[in-house]
């Protein structure tokens, strides 16, 4: 499988990252190269494998349903671009 | 350079106790070597006052029973770790002045055992490089250079200010993190020690997530022992990371013993691969006849799956960085490009602003091989390899207690030599598979090449069993006699 510009220029919107055409038809050889590179995993046989949830055995922790932490918004809120009110606040998005 | 900046830590913690000298005086020395080292780029951060804060702690605590096992022994912090009130990037300028009002628990353990902090270090942007040449911040300048020449090396990566700290004498140890050999490989091309321990050993908790499966912390220290002193203060369960293994500690200082007797060194076969220098191999079949000489016999073994381990990384990786990465969004913390109408817009100019070319490329992989019909294709057909990869080295646990291969395939390069991607992933070759089975690891300086650059021996071994690891690098280190050090000409 290979990219084609359209999909990059996809992809990058997914992603949330702003990109020019020039970024976008330079991407598209390096993925193509790198996803071409990774696709060597279709020879391998995994018919009846398992993926590989955990790395390291182990149950996963439960916890008491119970606050155990909080009450500290102006930490929270002391390294946003903008804060407003106790919040954060963001470009209007309803008109 | 100062007398004090070349002792190890086991030496100064001795030295402070025996009152040969103050935790002051170690505090200064190493703060004066930080301020005349700058051409190395390798802090991002100087924190000289938290480091004499510490030292002035410890020497008041000196001559009481209660000192803390690192009290006067101030390290070096990758810039991957929160820390309170002081800068915390991950080489990005997507997080540029982010403080964090909290602290992260392998720095917090570092600290309750009395360390101070003499600086963050500088970095491969999140963590993702081989060369520290994508540290928003600019590379990392090696302190080796080759024989009679003044080319620019870079000291690995991405622990690269970590290494680079530790070889120049300007860190007596440092923390680093190894997703797919980010402490081993810098180790390696600075003729230093680093172990990632078992995943799980070290909480994740406040360190900059870049791969949450495969991510952990470990030290870098100029001898073995030391790296067991800094492990043991470092990891320890920790309940804010759900990951975190609830086992104690060792005493793997206690323990260390450089007595192989009876442990079978596994040579994985399929580790002797093309384009690799012959002096790796060499120094390779050195290693071996060093653990021999410990006590350990040689097997040779078979990791059937290995050169699938690369493809596998570079699968599940930038999967696991397109999502923890998408965070930084320009709401909470770290940057964000004003001037644009809408939220998605912000969002796009932010991320297209803050992040560097070759996280965009791994957040772009990682995107397109989770996204809808691409998903089993990719990502669940990595996981299932990546579950042979740990399967190999469970059944080569079976013939033998640690295995022994080359730390990378070249010794350091020229800064700016790699351009092309997939080259650059090439270097992590021989410390990804590890990475992808979760297993403890380590490398160790064996040697120079003819050029005069340092190359490094890799142990692994099996789940939770970092003391024959140890061990074995203990025993190397003692046969190798690596004494080697770069010439001063920072």
């Amino acid at each position: 499988m290979s990219v084609t510009s359209q999909q990059v220029r996809h992809i990058a919107k997914l992603a949330r990252i702003g990109m020019s055409d020039g970024e976008i038809d330079a991407l598209v050889p390096e993925l193509n190269n790198i996803l071409g590179w990774v696709e060597q995993l279709a020879e391998v046989d995994t018919d009846g494998v398992a993926p590989l949830t955990a790395v390291i055995d182990q149950k996963l922790r439960l916890r008491d349903d119970v606050v155990n932490d909080g009450g500290i918004r102006d930490d929270v809120l002391a390294n946003a671009p903008e804060a407003q009110h106790g919040f954060f606040a963001v470009p209007k998005v309803i008109e | 350079m100062s007398e004090l900046t070349v002792k190890s830590i086991a030496e100064l913690r001795d030295g402070l106790r025996a009152g040969e000298f103050s935790a002051r005086e170690v505090a200064e020395s190493y703060n004066a070597a930080v301020a005349a080292a700058r051409s190395l780029n390798a802090y991002t951060v100087e924190t000289p006052g938290d480091a004499l804060a510490a030292a002035d702690a410890a020497d008041k605590a000196r001559g009481t029973a209660d000192l803390p096992p690192l009290a006067g022994i101030p390290l070096g912090i990758k810039d991957l770790f929160a820390t309170r009130g002081v800068d915390t990037t991950a080489g990005s300028r997507i997080l540029k002045g982010f403080k964090p009002p909290y602290e992260s628990t392998v720095t917090a353990n570092l600290r309750k055992a009395g360390a101070g902090m003499l600086g963050k270090l500088n970095m491969d942007e999140f963590a993702m490089g081989s060369s520290n040449e994508t540290s928003a911040y600019g590379p990392v300048i090696s302190p080796w250079r080759r024989k009679g020449s003044n080319v620019g090396l870079t000291p690995g990566g991405s622990s690269g200010g970590s290494a680079a700290a530790v070889a120049a004498g300007i860190a007596p140890g440092v923390t680093g993190t190894d997703t797919g050999g980010s402490i081993r490989q810098p180790a390696a091309f600075v003729g230093i020690c680093g172990i990632k321990p078992t995943y799980g050993r070290c909480s994740r908790w406040g360190v900059v997530a870049f791969a949450s499966s495969l991510d952990q912390a470990g030290p870098m220290a100029k001898t073995v022992r030391d790296c067991a002193i800094l492990l043991e203060a470092m990891a320890g369960f920790d309940p804010k990371d759900s990951t975190s293994l609830d086992l104690p500690v060792p005493q793997w200082e206690k323990n260390l013993s450089s007595d192989l007797s009876g442990k079978r060194v596994g040579i994985p076969k399929e580790y002797r691969i093309d384009g690799v220098p012959s002096e790796i191999n060499a120094l390779w079949d050195r290693g071996i006849e060093w653990l021999k000489d410990a006590g350990a016999t040689p097997v040779e073994i078979s990791l059937p799956h290995t050169k699938y381990a690369l493809p596998t990384y570079y699968i599940i990786a930038p999967a696991e960085a397109s999502s923890n990465l998408a965070r930084y969004d320009g709401v909470r913390y770290g940057l964000r490009v004003e001037g644009v109408k809408t939220l998605d817009d912000m969002y796009a100019a932010t991320r297209a602003d803050g992040f560097g070319a070759e996280v965009k490329r791994r957040i772009m992989i990682g995107t397109y091989v989770l996204s809808a019909g691409f998903y089993d294709a990719y990502f669940t057909k990595a996981q299932k390899v990546r579950a042979l990869i740990k399967q190999d080295f469970a059944k080569a646990f079976e013939q033998c207690d640690l295995i022994l291969t080359p730390t990378a395939p070249s010794a350091a390069f020229g800064i700016g030599e790699t351009t092309d991607p997939l080259a650059m992933y090439l270097n992590d070759v021989f410390a990804v598979p590890a990475s992808l089975a979760g297993l403890p690891a380590m490398s160790v300086p064996g040697g120079l090449d003819g050029q005069g650059l340092p190359l490094g021996l890799h142990l692994i071994g099996n789940e939770l069993d970092e003391q024959t690891v140890l061990n074995a690098g203990f025993a190397i280190e003692e046969r190798a006699g690596f004494t080697a050090r770069p010439d001063r000409w920072w």
